[in-house]
């Protein structure tokens, strides 16, 4: 028989419908792969078998009886940040020990809603900070791609790094993620996998762990970009739960595979070209710039002159927000609490037992931007300069360009301690250099693999849109891929 | 701008975080480093720019003004570390 979970959600779908396999016998090969794997790959930090099996019963149920919604029986991960009743959801920290929320997060319950399964929780960068997951407190997850001839272990990326590895490895169908200023893309370059970040407003962030409110934004990790296409349409809702959500239909995302390109303009921002980029990621960004050529799009130059200032503008409000949004882990409503002589000394005792190296240094950033005599010369500053990165997107928006082309990362996956990047914060913050920008304006982004590099890693291309115009991107993302192929890992674990 | 020791231990006060000696020092290199990385923001002229707000111009929806929620007790308190009768638990802050 063949490997059930090697079918991607289109696949399994249609043997689904057409009663060739089962949603227990689906569930039960992603079950047995997770336990074969996982002390391996470290990709989940819950395993939730009896309920998936239990969810997967009931679609077999829906499917015989007709009544099969969108994903029904489709085994997926959920990012350890997605508040699942019942289920563990600390956002891979120590301050949240042993937290199950009374309550499901709109999106994970849009999902059930639509009859997928839950297969577990997925690691991920404690509160979503960091770039390789190597912060989680549940330790890091290796990534199932490993440069050819080494067995060096890599990082899978991050914050979404159990979402990415899981889907590479095979582990799920398709993987719930968030995104703050890299962390859905940043992670699938990394491991061959498609990520979208969609426009903010287009998913609900109720029930979302929060990390910077005005920037976060779920999106799916995917096989392949009609996989994310099918998850992001089931993600996606208006809510009234969550008030920065959007009042927009969903469209069949599905729908514009396969469109041409012909009249699309793709501008080729000149300011993404960074002192001591790979001249592989050059070469990579140009070969996407031919096949779109090819498809018949027209490539204009574009510039986006504030893009530098993005990173910088990043770490003053990302920082602010999360010092504000993470005040609540006090020792009192729930998860850790270390005694103190008093109510300020058991709070300080909490938080600095709980919360890890990384996460401990944005809160006090943002403390710091935050407080009396500085607010204006940082984080007002910062969102001025905002303002400007937005109406740089908006003046080629306006100039007629459909999408902009860029690469996703400045590299391919890096090694697991890497002494170089622990050493200077910064560094690891340089990570998100492309992908920030996204984020400041609220833009959809999409990351697509594109090739390999000269040690057989994964190397992506990414797409951004205009606001809630992220077929666009499903349609430029679906040329790039049947040009370049698909990439999958060498199995090791 | 750059911090230094008493600054650092300053805003871990703010932030409620207890931090060692040790902890305080490695943390004002950290921050120095984070902080003059950001200061090239402060070349860009802003004259006239209005700060971010809103990413997409939005209206607020609004809500009737009516209680929809509610009646949860048990489960507002059923994650907290100490809880009592539906109270959450704090050590005593009024002598």
């Amino acid at each position: 028989m063949t490997d059930l979970t090697r079918l991607t959600i289109a696949e399994a779908r249609e043997k689904l419908s057409a009663k060739e396999i089962t949603a227990v016998e689906l569930t039960t090969a992603y079950i047995d792969a997770i336990e074969a794997a996982n002390p391996s790959i470290n990709a989940y930090v819950t395993t939730t078998p009896e309920k998936a099996t239990a969810m997967a019963v009931k679609s077999d149920f829906r499917i015989a009886n007709g009544e099969a919604g969108a994903l029904e029986g489709i085994p997926l991960g959920i990012k350890d940040l997605f508040a699942t009743e019942g289920v563990h959801t600390q956002a891979c920290s120590h301050i949240l020990d042993g937290f199950k929320p009374k309550y499901e997060s709109t999106v994970t319950q849009n999902l059930w809603d639509a009859g997928a399964v839950m297969l577990g929780k997925l690691n991920m960068d404690e509160f979503a900070m960091g770039s390789s997951n190597e912060s989680s407190y549940y330790g890091a997850v290796k990534n199932p791609w490993r440069a050819e001839g080494s067995n060096a272990d890599l990082v899978p990326g991050g914050s979404s790094g159990g979402s990415a590895a899981a889907v590479a490895a095979f582990l799920c169908a398709g993987a719930t993620a968030t995104d703050t200023g890299g962390s859905i893309r940043q992670p699938a370059a990394f491991t061959g996998t498609v990520g979208i970040k969609p426009t903010y407003g287009r998913c609900s962030r109720w029930g979302i762990v929060a990390f910077a409110s005005s920037l976060d934004q779920a999106g799916p990790i995917a096989r392949d970009v009609r996989d994310a296409a099918i998850l992001l349409k089931s993600m996606a809702s208006v809510d009234a739960k969550d008030t920065t959500s959007v009042d927009l239909p969903v469209p069949d995302y599905e729908a514009s595979l396969g469109q041409s390109l012909k009249g699309m303009r793709i501008g080729i921002p000149r300011e993404y070209r960074v002192d001591g980029m790979p001249e592989e990621i050059e070469a990579l960004w140009q070969q996407g710039i031919a096949w779109l050529k090819d498809a018949g799009a027209e490539i204009v130059d574009i510039s986006l002159p504030h893009t530098k200032y993005a990173l910088p503008a990043y770490y003053i409000v990302a920082p602010a927000e999360a010092s504000s949004n993470l005040a609540r882990y006090d020792g009192v409503r729930y998860g850790l609490r270390v005694d103190g002589k008093d109510i300020v000394d058991m709070y300080e005792k909490t938080r600095a037992a709980g919360f890890g190296k990384e996460v401990k240094r944005r809160i006090m950033i943002g403390t710091y931007v935050l407080s009396a005599g500085y607010y204006d010369a940082y984080y007002l500053q910062a969102q001025k300069v905002r303002t400007l990165i937005k109406r740089d997107f908006e003046l080629a928006f306006n100039a007629g360009v459909d999408a902009i082309l860029t690469p996703a990362t400045p590299s391919s996956a890096f090694g697991i301690a890497d002494e170089d990047l622990a050493s200077d914060p910064v560094k690891m913050y340089l990570q998100d250099i492309f992908t920030v920008t996204v984020n400041m304006a609220g833009l959809p982004g999409l990351s697509v693999p594109a090739g390999l590099d000269h040690k057989g890693l994964p190397l992506s291309l990414q797409l951004i849109g205009k606001p809630f115009d992220e077929e666009s991107l499903f349609k430029t993302a679906h040329v790039i891929e049947q040009a370049a192929g698909r990439f999958t890992p060498a199995k090791w674990w | 701008m750059s911090v230094d020791l008493a600054t650092v231990k300053r805003v871990a006060r703010l932030a409620r975080i207890a931090v060692s000696e040790e902890e305080a020092s490695r943390m004002t290199g950290e921050l120095n480093g984070i902080l003059g990385f950001v200061e090239q923001l402060s070349e860009v002229n802003v004259e006239g720019v209005e700060p971010m707000t809103s990413v997409t111009p939005m209206q607020m929806r609004k809500r009737e003004d009516v209680v929809n929620d509610g009646n949860k007790a048990d489960a507002i308190v059923a994650n907290a570390p100490a809880t009592d009768r539906n109270f959450f638990q704090v050590p005593k802050v009024v002598e």
